[in-house]
Formats: C-alpha cells, sequence, structure tokens
C-alpha cells in the first residue's frame, strides 16, 4: 500500500510517501496563509522525489496543528455563545470560569445559564423553556455570534435536551453553527463544556481548513480516501473533521511521538517536537505516548479527553525573539508560516529565533549577510535562553530521574545547540519530518457504544460482546485483525431505566491493513 | 499567624489543600477540583475564611458540620448551585435559635474539605483546623463526632432548587444517614447537609486533629516534589509515613450507582516489583479493601490511597480508568478511629466484610 502522511504546522508542511514500512521520500513545505498551497506544493514535492505520481497512492492522511495553534495563539478564533441547561443547579460556577483570562476574552465571555438538565438518573431538574432559549437567541443575534456550544447537565447519560435547545438556536439562527457537549466529551460538565467551547470557536477555521485540504488534494489529481488524525492516533473522515476540530487536538504530538518511535527504534524516551510556532515535549513508552490519566489542559483549559501526556511550550523556529529591559523574551509569538517573508534572513523585519541560530552558525538558511549585524552578546542571551526553555521542558516531562535519551524531531530542530539536561541527544533520519510520519502511520479505529440490558447477560458477556463488536468495526475499518486492541472500556449504568441497563463505550484500534 | 494561633486561608492555599484533601480522600469523597474553584471564586469576591486551631474557642463555642452529601461521579457534573450548605446550616440555627461560632468539616479527604470553607466564607465565619474523620467515607454516621456521642439531630439538607428539609428528631446517627441518603437521591444525588451544632469542648475531644493543616503539608510536598523532579510516591509516603503496596495497571473498572452510592471494583495487573500479581481493590465511593493475590492487605479504616504511578496525582474512584499506572499505598488512621467503639461504625465488618479481621497498618518513617 502507498500512502502519504501529510504534516500541516503552524510554519511547514511537511509530506512523507511510504511505500508498507518504508518512508520512500520526505518534503517540507512552508504552510501558506490559504493552507491549501503549501499542501499542494508539498504533495507534487513528496511526488516527485518518490518518482511516483498521484493516481499511485491509496491513502491520504493528515495531521494538523491548525486548530490546537490558534487555541495557544488566540488566533483566527471565532467568538462563540456558551449556553449551559442547568438551572438553578451549577449557577455557582459560569462556563470559562477556569479558563486563562485572555482566551475568555477572545472568545468575547459570553455564557448563558438557562434551564434545563438532568440529574443523573435521567429525571429532569428543570424543564427547557423555549422562551427563554429565543430570548438568548436575540441577544445572541444582537452580538452577532455565529457559533454556539450548548451544554447540558448530565447529557451523556441523556442528551435530549442538548438536541432540543440546539434545534430552537438553529431555528432561530439559521447561519450559526451549533455544537453539542455529548458529541464531544464524556461526564465532567466544566471539562466536557470547555472542549465544546473550544470547538465551537473552531468552526469557521474548520471549515476553511478542511475545503482547503480538499481542493489540494484535488489539484494534484488524488481521488482516493483522506482521512484526518485525531488526538488518540486514530484517523476520521474529513466531513466528521470539519464538524469536530477540537477533536485533533494533540494529534500533531501524538503523531510526532509515534514518528519518532517508528524513525529511531528507540521505544522509551523524551520526544522534544520543535516546531515554528511550538515545542511539545511528551515522553514515549513502548513506542506510544503516554497517556494524560488527569485532566489535560489545552491552551490553558481543562478538558477530559483522552490525549498524550505532552505539554507545548512557545518555543519554534519562527518565534519571536525580542530584547527589553528584563532580558530576552522568546515568543510565544511567532511569524508561524509568514518566516519566509518577516523574518530577518529573507529580507524581512521581525528578529525570530532562526535569525539567531544562522547569525550564529547553526544552520544555513536565508540570507546570512542580513542577520551579520546582530550583536554577539544577543545572540548569546537568546541561545541561553532557549536552552533555558529547552531544559525546563525536558525537566518537566521526565518523571523519574532515570536517564532516558531525548529524541529531538520537526523543522525546528535548528534551535537545539547540543544535549539537553545532559541526556543523550537522537536525532532520527527524517527527523524533520517525522509528524507526516506518524500521521501516515495511524490507525483505525472501531468504536461501539450502545446500551445492554444486564438483566439478561452478565456484565462479562456484555463487555465481550462490545469488544468483539469493536473490534470487528475497526477490521471493517481497514484494520488487521490481528493488530486490534482494545484501548478504551467505560460503562455508565442507566439507573433509571428498567432491566439493569447500562450503556458500554469500547474503542478498538489497529495498524491499517498494508498490502 | 495571630495570637490565637489562627491564620487567613489564601488563593495560594486552595490548590495544595485541594491536592492534599483529594490525597486524603482515598479515592472518594468526590474530586475537590470544583469546590477549589468554588472557593477561590468567594475569595476573589473579597470573602475571607479564617483557620483557627482546635484550642481557639471557649468550651461552650457552637460549631457547626456541614458537609456535601451524594455520589462523587455526580458531583463533577451537577455542580452545585452554589449555597447548598450555607441554607442548611441556617435551617439548623433557625430551628434552635441560635448562631454558630465557627464551621468543621464532617470530612478532610475530597469535596468535603472545601463545602466548610464555602459555607463559611457565606456566612463570614471562621473554619476549625480539624475534621470528624481524617480522610473520607461514605457515610453521615462515620464521623468521630457520632462514633463518640455527638447528637443527629436537628440537621437539615439542602439542595439545588431551595428544598430545605429539615430533620427535627432522629432517633440516631444512622437513622440521619438513612433519611439524609433518601433525600439526598431524591435531591439529585448532591446536596448540603448541616448537622446539630456541637460544643466546642466536645469538638476539641473528638476530632481529628490538624486535618486542614496536614492536607494543606501533604499538598504542598506534591508540588515541591513535581517542581524538584522527585518521586511523588516517594515523597507523600514519606510526609505521611504511609507505605507503597501495590503498583500495576487497570485492567477493568466495574461501577454502580446504587442507594445513591457509587459501588465497584477495580482490578489491576501487578508491575515492577508486583509484575504477575493481581490487585483487586473494592470500592463503596471510597477504596476499601485492598487484595494482593487474594490476600487482604490494606482494610478500612485505614487509607488506601491511588496515585498515578508517574506524576503522583491521586487518582479519585469516578475519574479511574482501564488502562492507568497506579501506586497503592497505605497510610493508617488517627487513632480515635481505631477505639472499639470506631471499630462497630468504620471497621471492615461495618462495610460488610464480615470476615476480615481490622489488621492495623503499621506508621513508614516519616520525614520532610
Amino acid at each position: 500500500m502507498i500512502r502519504i502522511g501529510i504534516d500541516v504546522g503552524g510554519t511547514n508542511t511537511d509530506a512523507v510517501l511510504m511505500d508498507g514500512k518504508t518512508v520512500v521520500a520526505g518534503v517540507k513545505a512552508p504552510t501558506s496563509p490559504d493552507v491549501m498551497t503549501g499542501v499542494v506544493q508539498a504533495l507534487r514535492d513528496v511526488l516527485a522525489a518518490a518518482k511516483t505520481t498521484a493516481d499511485k497512492v491509496d491513502v491520504v492522511m493528515i495531521g494538523t496543528t491548525h486548530f490546537t495553534n490558534a487555541v495557544v495563539q488566540r488566533r483566527d478564533l471565532a467568538p462563540v455563545a456558551a449556553v449551559r441547561l442547568c438551572l438553578p443547579a451549577t449557577a455557582s460556577l459560569p462556563p470559562m470560569v477556569d479558563w486563562p483570562e485572555d482566551l475568555r476574552e477572545v472568545l468575547g465571555n459570553h455564557w448563558y445559564l438557562a434551564h434545563g438538565g438532568n440529574e443523573f438518573d435521567g429525571r429532569v431538574i428543570s424543564k427547557l423553556d423555549e422562551a427563554e432559549l429565543l430570548g438568548i437567541a436575540d441577544d445572541i443575534r444582537a452580538k452577532g455570534i455565529k457559533s454556539v456550544a450548548i451544554t447540558s447537565v448530565f447529557s451523556p447519560v441523556s442528551s435530549e435536551f442538548e438536541k432540543q435547545a440546539g434545534e430552537i438556536l438553529a431555528r432561530a439562527l439559521p447561519d450559526t453553527h451549533i455544537t453539542l457537549s455529548a458529541d464531544i466529551g464524556r461526564i465532567g460538565l466544566l471539562e466536557r463544556e470547555n472542549a465544546a467551547i473550544m470547538n465551537a470557536c473552531l468552526r469557521d477555521l474548520s471549515r476553511h481548513v478542511v475545503e482547503a485540504f480538499r481542493g489540494a488534494l484535488a489539484d494534484v489529481g488524488f481521488t482516493g480516501r483522506f482521512y484526518l488524525t485525531q488526538n488518540d492516533g486514530t484517523l476520521m473522515d474529513a466531513a466528521f473533521a470539519e464538524r469536530f476540530p477540537v477533536l485533533t487536538f494533540a494529534s500533531g504530538p501524538t503523531n510526532s511521538m509515534r514518528g519518532a518511535a517508528f524513525l529511531s527504534g528507540v521505544a522509551d524516551a523524551i520526544v522534544v517536537d520543535i516546531g515554528g510556532t511550538t515545542s511539545d515535549v511528551g515522553s514515549l513508552q513502548k513506542g506510544f505516548p503516554r497517556q494524560a490519566t488527569v485532566a489535560v489542559e489545552v491552551g490553558g483549559v481543562r478538558t477530559n479527553f483522552r490525549m498524550p501526556d505532552v505539554f507545548s511550550i512557545g518555543l519554534g523556529g519562527g518565534s519571536l525573539v525580542v530584547d527589553g529591559p528584563d532580558g530576552v523574551t522568546v515568543g510565544p509569538r511567532s511569524v508561524g508560516y509568514r518566516i519566509v517573508t518577516e523574518a530577518l534572513l529573507f529580507g524581512g523585519t521581525t528578529l525570530t529565533t532562526s535569525d539567531i541560530i544562522v547569525a550564529d552558525g547553526g544552520a544555513d538558511l536565508g540570507d546570512k549577510a542580513k542577520v551579520a549585524h546582530l550583536d554577539p552578546a544577543l545572540i548569546r542571551r537568546t541561545r541561553d535562553r532557549i536552552a533555558f526553555m529547552l531544559e525546563d521542558c525536558v525537566e518537566r516531562a521526565r518523571i523519574s530521574a532515570e536517564p532516558l535519551p531525548v529524541i529531538v524531531v520537526g523543522g525546528g530542530s535548528i534551535l537545539v545547540e547540543g544535549p539537553i539536561a545532559g541526556l543523550e541527544l537522537i536525532l532520527p533520519n527524517h527527523f524533520a519530518v517525522a509528524n507526516a510520519v506518524g500521521a501516515a502511520i495511524a490507525q483505525v479505529s472501531g468504536e461501539v457504544d450502545r446500551v445492554y440490558a444486564l438483566a439478561e447477560m452478565t456484565r462479562d458477556a456484555a463487555l465481550d460482546d462490545a469488544k468483539r463488536q469493536a473490534t470487528d468495526a475497526a477490521v471493517a475499518a481497514g484494520a488487521r485483525r490481528e493488530t486490534v486492541e482494545i484501548v478504551d472500556v467505560e460503562d455508565v449504568p442507566l439507573a433509571y431505566l428498567p432491566g439493569n441497563a447500562t450503556r458500554v463505550r469500547v474503542k478498538a484500534v489497529g495498524e491499517l491493513h498494508v498490502g | 499567624m495571630s495570637d490565637d494561633g489562627s491564620w487567613p486561608l489564601l488563593e495560594a492555599d486552595l490548590l495544595p489543600l485541594s491536592i492534599g484533601a483529594a490525597l486524603l480522600g482515598t479515592g472518594g469523597g468526590g474530586n475537590p477540583y470544583v469546590g477549589m474553584l468554588r472557593s477561590r471564586e468567594l475569595l476573589r469576591k473579597g470573602a475571607t475564611v479564617r483557620i483557627l486551631p482546635l484550642d481557639a474557642l471557649p468550651d461552650d463555642a457552637l460549631i457547626g458540620e456541614v458537609g456535601g452529601i451524594g455520589a462523587p461521579v455526580v458531583s463533577v457534573e451537577k455542580i452545585e448551585e452554589g449555597g447548598e450548605c450555607y441554607r442548611a446550616m441556617r435551617a439548623v440555627e433557625e430551628v434552635l435559635g441560635i448562631r454558630m461560632a465557627a464551621l468543621i468539616s464532617a470530612e478532610i479527604g475530597g469535596a468535603n474539605s472545601m463545602e466548610p470553607v464555602i459555607a463559611a466564607a457565606q456566612a463570614g465565619l471562621p473554619v476549625i483546623d480539624g475534621d470528624g474523620m481524617g480522610r473520607a467515607f461514605p457515610e453521615v454516621q462515620m464521623t468521630t463526632f457520632f462514633i463518640y456521642g455527638a447528637k443527629a439531630s436537628p440537621a437539615a439538607i439542602a439542595d439545588d432548587k431551595g428544598n430545605v428539609v429539615v430533620f427535627r428528631h432522629v432517633k440516631d446517627m444512622y437513622w440521619l444517614e438513612r433519611f439524609a441518603r433518601d433525600t439526598s437521591v431524591a435531591m439529585g444525588a448532591a446536596a448540603g447537609l448541616a448537622i446539630a451544632p456541637m460544643r466546642m469542648d466536645f469538638v476539641r475531644r473528638t476530632a481529628i486533629p490538624g486535618t486542614v493543616t496536614q492536607a494543606l503539608t501533604i499538598g504542598r510536598a506534591v508540588q515541591d516534589a513535581r517542581a524538584k523532579r522527585q518521586n511523588v510516591v516517594e515523597r507523600v509516603c514519606a510526609a505521611t509515613g504511609a507505605t507503597l503496596f501495590f503498583t500495576g495497571k487497570i485492567t477493568d473498572i466495574r461501577r454502580e450507582l446504587k442507594g445513591g452510592f457509587s459501588r465497584g471494583e477495580a482490578k489491576i495487573v501487578g508491575l515492577g516489583d508486583w509484575q504477575g500479581s493481581e490487585g483487586r481493590i473494592a470500592i463503596q465511593n471510597e477504596n476499601l479493601v485492598l487484595w494482593v493475590d487474594g490476600v487482604p492487605v490494606i482494610m478500612v479504616p485505614d487509607l488506601i490511597i491511588n496515585l498515578d504511578l508517574e506524576t503522583g496525582e491521586p487518582i479519585t474512584t469516578e475519574i479511574l480508568r482501564y488502562g492507568q499506572r497506579v501506586a497503592v499505598i497505605g497510610l493508617p488512621v488517627h487513632d480515635l478511629m481505631k477505639t472499639p467503639e470506631a471499630m462497630a461504625v468504620v471497621g471492615p465488618q461495618a462495610f460488610g466484610y464480615p470476615d476480615l479481621t481490622f489488621t492495623p497498618l503499621a506508621f513508614g518513617p516519616v520525614s520532610a
């Protein structure tokens, strides 16, 4: 099977072409403002480098950090109206209460507590009030908000109120995106609501981005299957991804870590993926990213996704360097894809980390003469600052004193001057395109989510049945049966239904069938 | 700290207090994160709360005991309206025509570490440095206050909707548990409970002393260990005298909501020193018994605490998930919980394990 893995970062778009388990070619192209030009360029380049054509390619997998970067940088985010169906419960903590203030301001801090919501057993906290919701719709319309996130208390048990409120608001606000929390998260009101609100603020961007991917692939003549990678390292189809951009969160780190393990052959390590805008740091255990056990923060916001235990810092090849009275600051702002016009070494006027590295002889990029004037003392202080930031994040990712190697991948690897925190440094082949490799080897999943009446069968029999169905679904989606593993099992008793009803959710993943 | 040894609870204390309280929750007591946020909102709006040592108030001062009652899995989803415990406490005051001088936590473990802080912030009262459990327990009668003779009524329970039910005359603490439990389930398995005030001299004698400070100390040790890249599990053991009993990966977690409790069982396959062994933990809101290869090694009322194997984060039973890697540590409970009177209420028999005889854990070495 011939597959192409693409990784769209804030700065570069990487592509690899793989034949089975062999990386045939890997290329980098600058990410373009319209996304599409960069993807088309990367696709053309990788096909040319592999001396093949698009019609020979079976499948394309795309990983994108667009949506995570948008939240981390507070850019391209749409104002959101957060509607919670709950009253009088939950009034002590309004939506976004635990968000960083700047992000809350970017989204407008528009929230509404309304009647609705369920008790744990499905009873109603209070009835949905259509007039109240229409009043909220008027306010949303008056404010010009085009995206709404609806969260109802206990919607994972009963999503009826979210659906009804969604229909009422959709009728009143015809050209508005509606995100329902039950479609995204599990029990844990604040975390699920946070995820729904973040999804809502990304809906404009997601339509733009997915459309661009579709166009780019058509442009090079590719007509086969195309997928986006999600946070657990598995694939989702494009239409689904457009509706649920939040599910791509942390897919970049998952891809780069799986790619780093694949390329280096090292299964236990700390992985530092340095892009143009951010560095993601996480730890690799037996070839897979360590999963976070507790709430994971994205851009400072708590979520309850099952995600790799990775954190991002605003350090990359395009990070802004500012020399101020309190010393040098690096990032979190970045010129991103505009590095090719805005960085000094490409004739721009913005001082970036790449300018510093090139001026110091650490890399050969752009026009060296344009950074020759930089003060050596500033260069030294900036490099020390970068080294401090890297050491700090590697130390944070270390979970024991054990001296694990550090695998550095990503296009921003030029920022690394030498061993970090005194640990062995590994730069694998194709290190610059590890994300794209990770996307190309992403797995397929099968999921079952159904209610079993445990009065008629034992719980073990129900779980076995669900696991078998999930495995079959993964195989049907293209997984090789012998590689399928059960990665998530969750059962929620529905105490209000007769027959000891239990909702069982099982997810199975496996390697995409090759050959 | 002032002359009477009291100190103001600051916003910066709330996070370490919640970490320590989650750990002392022995898997239950509800996740204190929500309570931490609620306390923070109140402090940010200008409320103040002082923590008083057990010897600060005169013998005849009246101390109110408040706490949330319900299922932990509900508490992370149906967040409080906000005034539940406050309304319940005012109802008890109203019935007796008295005013409380301070509040005390029924249980320091989990979310109920925060409920008295929240009600105190709303009422302008101080909070006593101590509690009735030194950990978390699933039922109302399982406090040292009740074990050593506190009155069960009047008590009041309040919900999010403005309902307040007063239990004017209740025969004993078991009846209070039964009525309050049933009422809390009717209220959506999340409600605020306030119990008849106790005299300060009684509280001095029967409270588990210094547990607000203890939770704060544990939380700060966890934060410090993380900042210094130390092994958090080892550091927690060193700070408390707890012992590591098992490490492994969760392979099954069974949960059900029954009579307002989360009941269940977790299976753990051993890792590291426990490779080849199987652990099993029984849960009723809290971790009750740890068996290793079929042998009970820690049992209630001693504390069974699951920590994330790598980060040392306490893992409450409602976020326990398939695939998590955990360290199970055991911490001896306070001596007030080991007397024959206490055993009758919180020993293994009281939790439905007639075959288990409580074998107390010994403290390990304690160091800073």
